[in-house]
């Protein structure tokens, strides 16, 4: 195995387009495990880590630009942007130990593609804009776009995730992420759901989005939450209808971590419980 | 395939090694540099036996490979106090009995070591979450929070 430590995106692109079998490195958690137990084998890594863009996060006119290597810890510690997208940032949080948040980034986790990514549901409420860079230039497309099943994507090859970018903040916006875990660390999500909500100025439900998570092969955008939850200001009647949304869109699969119905009527409980916070952020944020 | 050289920082001093790709920090460090005061427990992230600082952030040695040190500040458990200058996280595991096989010790040091580095009056609860990526599987867990809990107290200069 080659390793390369490029210095700008346009050589990690040149040096994944160039090697074949060569694959992106970015915190590791997941590429190292599966390289030293055999399940994977590369003919060379490219570390994204020492490339400056893959490694910022930046507060910009189109709103906050993360760079794809950039680690959980880093977006925990970033006041501005949990202040801004308290969702997305506690969905990076719940990832791994600390140990794990040193080192496992946000474009690692959109890009295993796991059906449990907890970062995926709460970009995709957030409306998150993956930005790719590819042996034919770039392109962007909503992160909903990438995971096309269980470690699959639909990035080209050669082509990586530079960035995702969360688009810029109305008044009265907050987003919440919760999974569950049969315990509190170190586990990976039976179910999540990311809620994202804009309150007009009565507290009234102005926009939504709601994406939901470890019930699908991918993560979905639940297509019902706009109807369901636009208009109100989340009273038992519409969360219990967005509950049972939920719940009748995930395709949920029965492993050791919980039969299709538990996952059913937890996934709903969950976009429930997320709505709730997210609209209590909402209401105090300016 | 020839070997990289990596230039670095363990524990304050500049180190050279030659290393293949594949290898982990956790490697390097054991089986070239002789320091073997790091543990690998499970080689799989989960048991933090191998925690490590990089640059200011507690990492498993085991999921990062021994190139990627190039440029950065290593801290191992030799790094951490001397034998006849024990740090006061070191200082509070031997006097609040906090270990019984050892095992896990030098990682929960190096872990606590960094919590306190960055949060001098951590809570129970802020302690039982930064360390939940340590498993010791003699103490049952009290007695290493109560040592931190300890070492913190010292460290602000008041007696526990």
């Amino acid at each position: 195995m080659q390793y390369q430590s490029p210095a700008s995106i346009d050589e990690a692109v040149a040096a994944l387009a160039s090697i074949g079998g060569a694959c992106v490195l970015a915190g590791g958690t997941d590429l190292l495990v599966q390289l030293r137990s055999g399940t994977a084998s590369r003919a060379a890594v490219i570390d994204v880590k020492n490339i400056a863009a893959l490694r910022a996060i930046a507060e910009t006119a189109d709103g906050f630009r993360i760079g794809a290597a950039v680690c959980g810890a880093d977006i925990t510690e970033h006041a501005a942007l949990v202040a801004a997208w308290p969702g997305v940032a506690e969905a990076a949080g719940l990832i791994g130990s600390t140990q794990i948040q040193g080192r496992a980034s946000l474009g690692g986790n959109v890009c295993n593609a796991s059906p449990a990514a907890d970062t995926t549901p709460a970009l995709i409420a957030a409306r998150a804009v993956a930005e790719i860079v590819g042996p034919n230039g770039k392109r962007s497309i909503p992160v909903e776009q990438i995971a096309t099943g269980p470690g699959k994507t639909s990035l080209a090859s050669g082509e990586i995730v530079v960035s995702f970018l969360l688009p810029t903040r109305p008044a009265r916006s907050a987003d919440a992420y919760l999974r569950l875990i049969p315990r509190t660390e170190m586990d990976i999500a039976v179910a999540g759901a990311g809620v994202n909500l804009t309150l007009g100025e009565d507290g009234t439900i102005a926009d939504a989005r709601v994406a939901i998570g470890a019930v699908a092969p991918t993560a979905l955008v639940l297509d019902a939450a706009p109807g369901i939850l636009v208009g109100t200001k989340l009273d038992e009647a519409t969360l219990a209808t967005l509950a049972e949304a939920a719940g009748a869109a995930a395709r949920p699969i029965d492993d050791k971590r919980g039969t299709i119905d538990y996952r059913r009527k937890v996934v709903g409980v969950l976009a429930k419980r997320a709505a709730l916070i997210a609209y209590g952020r909402a209401k105090g944020a300016r | 395939m020839a070997k990289s050289h990596v230039s670095t920082t363990v524990n304050g001093d500049p180190v050279e090694f030659l290393c293949d790709a594949p290898e982990t920090m956790l490697d390097v460090l054991r089986n070239t540099l002789g320091l073997t005061g790091t543990k690998e427990g499970c080689g799989t992230g989960d048991c933090g036996a191998c925690s490590i600082i990089v640059d200011g952030r507690v990492v498993c040695g085991c999921l990062m490979l021994a190139v990627e040190a190039t440029g950065k500040q290593v801290t191992t458990i030799e790094g951490i106090g001397a034998p006849d200058r024990l740090h006061p996280v070191q200082q509070a595991f031997l006097e609040d009995a906090a270990l019984q096989c050892g095992f896990c010790t030098p990682g929960f040091i190096v872990a606590a070591k960094a919590l306190l580095d960055r949060n001098p009056d951590p809570s129970e609860t802020e302690i039982r979450y930064w360390l939940a990526g340590n498993l010791c599987r003699c103490t049952g867990y009290d007695k290493i929070v109560r040592a931190v809990q300890h070492a913190a107290a010292e460290m602000k200069g008041q007696p526990a």
